[in-house]
């Protein structure tokens, strides 16, 4: 008798579907809305820098899968990887810079440890972090997004230095620095930008008027992308967006960017106030939050799975310790990099977190119980 | 992914103030594809020309044979005696000739030596006599269990006149019995509520009997309104003592430790048995054998079954012999739709992967399913996603124990509780890296178990 062929295998017999691809398009897919923003507020040069990002992150993938003879481009990693290091990059960035992030990130953080899956650092913050301490300036040099060009200063009173079109500090490059220069003693948030002649769009300044002035202009600015800053981090609405997407299509979960933001608020909240001299209790969480590179930071980059927990207990863990250290550098570091660092610094400790942070087990005997029997 | 439901979900209204029972920790929700088979009543199945009774059809010792090859043997008789505590008879489903006995290998890998019984073209009309077994002891009733060869039906077929020995010393709470077929696919305990309904619930009462317990719950899931509302008219009208627990559907709640947790809120310690938190649970196909065994003294030969699955033409619920090879099964289904790639044994997410169509079934056969050709897909390298552990429902952490299993460090995995992993399936079936995460547990508990 004629046997057709059969799989034999071992169960079980059906699958989820998911697979490491889809998640990786899932997440660049979720991001583009914030980068199209960025390609928006900042210009064609922005869509360069992404471009030339994703292509180097690809092209280097490439090569390296020459070496391995493998085929790992299409598991849609070392996309991500540029697209993230991309965003992470300001719009003016000197353009090689942004290939040796990515080829650093690939090459050096990536493939030189085993390849996707046995990193332990995230590739693309691996990439933008050593790109920032070798090219410093060029990194800390932004543009302002147009629509902040013609936008009034915050305050009429303090109209001194109206942004130039070219380039801007951020606002919180500007607030560090008054607060180290002593001029943003005894002042918030909001004052300081003032203070210094940071400007807010109309739209933003109506907003605020709105509310009562119980939202900074600034705040809402930086919650809808008008905001010097990276490509990528700008707007913090369609980051959300994206975010949501991700959650809904559960391929990250609520526990990291939930502790993360959460604990990082507490902390502003209470010891916020401290470095400007207003005591405990002063901090402003809001405004803290939707600054520099946060939100992509703790739904993006934090989430990395290889990089964070499995458990969610030690994801929360994890989370805890990003928002901890993210607060200890913006407020007391002394370089405008404290997501990437917080982030880098828990990927560390993360094999420690796995190691000993397991979920409960499922009628698992307690240690007295035993000692008696 | 939306759900499909089983045959008329929408017609029952839970209260949805109330929180529906189920167990707490991983689990995953596959598509339930009921919908194909749990449509048709029962059918019974013509006597097939061949027969390949096995030795090995329950956990523990194969029974000793007891018939010789040439030997005229009549249906119900017995053919095989349990050669152990842990073993069980095995009856002939037939009337009809040896003609020999051989090495066969069933669906799950298991090599052992089977009867091959010719029928007679006549075979003799049931006439089993009504015993009133209310009147006897809760020994002789166990007995008879044993002298009827029933074992388990939800799958492991473990001897049932062994889990229903109530040690001394140790007395039964509850006694659970588990309608939850949480199996995508398999329908057999299903129809086996719906239209077998007094006979399993007598079966119950005689299962109560033996062991005695505080309060008996049947557990089921939503997924099978009809049923559920069967139970409970039926249990009304015959005035029994029983619950009717609904579930939410989650798998793996089928398997005894999840259906206590969600029934009965107690967790079976690791290592540990049901009676250790004093429940026992049986599946309802096994109560409605042990019925026509104590109230017929009809041994266990034949078993309702589910052939199913997208490549056969008409999925049906069959009552089959003990015996009867798979080819048979699927030419009364009226053979293949389209050619399958997989023949599965049980359920999809813990059955067996088989290739030989004449293959027998046995007494723990609860499905065929033949399952079209899926995207093959490679497996990639573990992301750390964690979705394993989030599914794990034993509170392991898969990842770990794989990547320690694939490293020869079988300590390592046993002392992640390795061993309290049931091979339910649910790390690999959402493992978007593809690995054979069950493959490597499996490896990992035998070589385990070597090295200690």
């Amino acid at each position: 008798m004629n046997q057709p062929s059969r799989t034999v295998s071992t169960s079980p017999h059906i699958h989820a579907n998911s697979g490491t691809a889809p998640i990786m398009w899932s997440v660049s897919a979720a991001l583009a809305p914030a980068a199209l923003w960025g390609v928006y507020v900042f210009g064609w040069r922005a869509l360069l820098v992404l471009l030339i990002s994703i292509t180097s992150a690809v092209l280097v993938e490439y090569l390296l899968c020459r070496i391995d003879g493998k085929n790992t481009i299409v598991d849609g990693s070392a996309f991500l990887t540029g697209l993230l290091v991309g965003m992470n990059m300001p719009p003016a960035i000197p353009l090689f810079i942004p290939v040796v992030a990515s080829a650093f990130a690939i090459f050096v953080v990536k493939w030189s440890f085993g390849g996707l899956g046995a990193n332990w650092m995230n590739p693309a913050l691996g990439g933008r972090v050593f790109v920032f301490f070798s090219f410093t300036s060029a990194m800390s040099t932004f543009s302002t997004p147009r629509t902040l060009v013609d936008a009034l200063p915050l305050s009429v009173s303090g109209a001194s230095k109206v942004a130039d079109a070219v380039s801007s500090a951020t606002p919180l490059g500007l607030i560090k620095t008054a607060v180290g220069s002593g001029s943003g003693a005894g002042l918030e948030t909001w004052r300081i930008l003032a203070q210094e002649g940071y400007p807010a769009t109309r739209f933003a300044q109506g907003i605020s008027d709105a509310l009562g002035k119980a939202v900074s202009p600034y705040t809402i600015d930086s919650f809808f992308g008008n905001v010097a800053g990276c490509i990528g981090e700008v707007s913090t609405i369609l980051l959300l967006v994206g975010a949501i997407y991700l959650l809904c299509k559960k391929i990250i979960t609520w526990q990291i960017p939930v502790s993360y933001l959460g604990s990082f608020a507490l902390f502003v909240w209470v010891f916020g106030g401290i470095r400007s001299g207003l005591g405990l209790f002063h901090g402003e969480a809001l405004s803290a939050l939707v600054s520099g590179g946060l939100i992509l930071g703790a739904f993006f980059m934090a989430t990395d799975m290889v990089t964070s927990p499995t458990t969610g207990k030690g994801q929360i863990i994890f989370g805890i310790g990003c928002g901890f250290f993210t607060f200890l550098f913006r407020y007391f570091g002394s370089l405008p990099e404290a997501v990437s660092l917080a982030i880098l610094l828990m990927n560390i400790v993360n094999p420690t977190i796995e190691r000993y942070v397991l979920p409960k087990r499922f009628g698992a005997i307690k240690p007295q119980k035993e000692a008696k029997s | 992914m939306p759900r499909r439901f089983g045959c008329g979900l929408r017609h029952i209204k839970e209260s949805s103030m109330q929180r529906i029972p189920t167990f707490r920790k991983g689990g995953v929700h596959p598509d339930d594809k009921k919908v194909l088979s749990c449509g048709h009543a029962i059918e019974k199945l013509p006597v097939p020309s061949e027969l390949i009774v096995s030795l090995s059809q329950h956990l523990g010792a194969p029974a000793a044979p007891t018939k010789q090859k040439g030997d005229v043997v009549t249906r119900g008789e017995k053919i095989g005696v349990a050669s152990g505590f842990i073993s069980a008879d095995v009856h002939s489903p037939v009337t009809g000739t040896i003609k020999e006995i051989r090495k066969v290998t069933l669906a799950n890998s298991v090599s052992c030596d089977a009867f091959v019984i010719i029928p007679d073209e006549q075979q003799p009309e049931d006439a089993y006599q009504r015993v009133d077994w209310q009147a006897q002891k809760p020994e002789e009733l166990l007995s008879v269990v044993k002298d009827m060869g029933i074992v388990g039906l939800g799958g492991a077929t473990f001897p049932a006149h062994v889990k229903l020995t109530v040690p001394k010393g140790k007395s039964v709470d509850y006694l659970v019995i588990n309608g939850v077929e949480c199996e995508p696919y398999l329908t057999a305990d299903h129809r086996v509520m719906l239209e077998r309904t007094d006979g399993a619930l007598t079966g119950i009462m005689i299962a109560a009997r033996i062991t005695d317990p505080k309060h008996i719950i049947i557990g089921v899931e939503m997924n099978k309104p009809d049923a559920i509302a069967r139970l409970k008219e039926r249990i009304a009208a015959l005035g029994y003592p029983i619950d009717v627990m609904s579930l939410k559907m989650k798998y793996p709640q089928g398997d005894e430790k999840q259906l206590l947790k969600a029934t009965i809120r107690k967790e079976i310690p690791s290592g540990k048995l049901p009676l250790d938190v004093g429940a026992i649970v049986c599946n309802i196909g096994t109560c409605y054998a042990v019925y026509e065994a104590c109230a017929y003294h009809k041994p266990l030969m034949e078993r309702v079954m589910t052939v199913t699955g997208e490549c056969i033409a008409t999925p049906k619920n069959i009552l089959a012999p003990i015996g009867t090879k798979v080819a048979d099964l699927i030419a009364f289904c009226g053979g293949f739709s389209t050619e399958p790639e997989k023949l599965v044994s049980g359920g999809p997410m813990m059955g067996f992967a088989f290739y030989d169509d004449q293959t027998p079934v046995a007494k723990g056969t609860s499905g065929i399913l033949a399952l079209p050709a899926s995207k093959s897909v490679a497996s990639t390298p573990c992301i750390s996603c964690g979705r394993c552990v989030a599914a794990c429902p034993m509170g392991l952490t898969p990842n770990r124990l794989y990547r320690n299993i694939s490293h020869e460090n079988y300590e390592e995995a046993m002392k992640l509780g390795l061993m309290d992993c049931k091979e339910c399936g649910c790390c690999a079936y959402v493992c978007p890296a593809h690995l054979p995460l069950v493959h490597g547990m499996k490896t990992g508990k035998k070589m385990g178990r070597k090295k200690k």
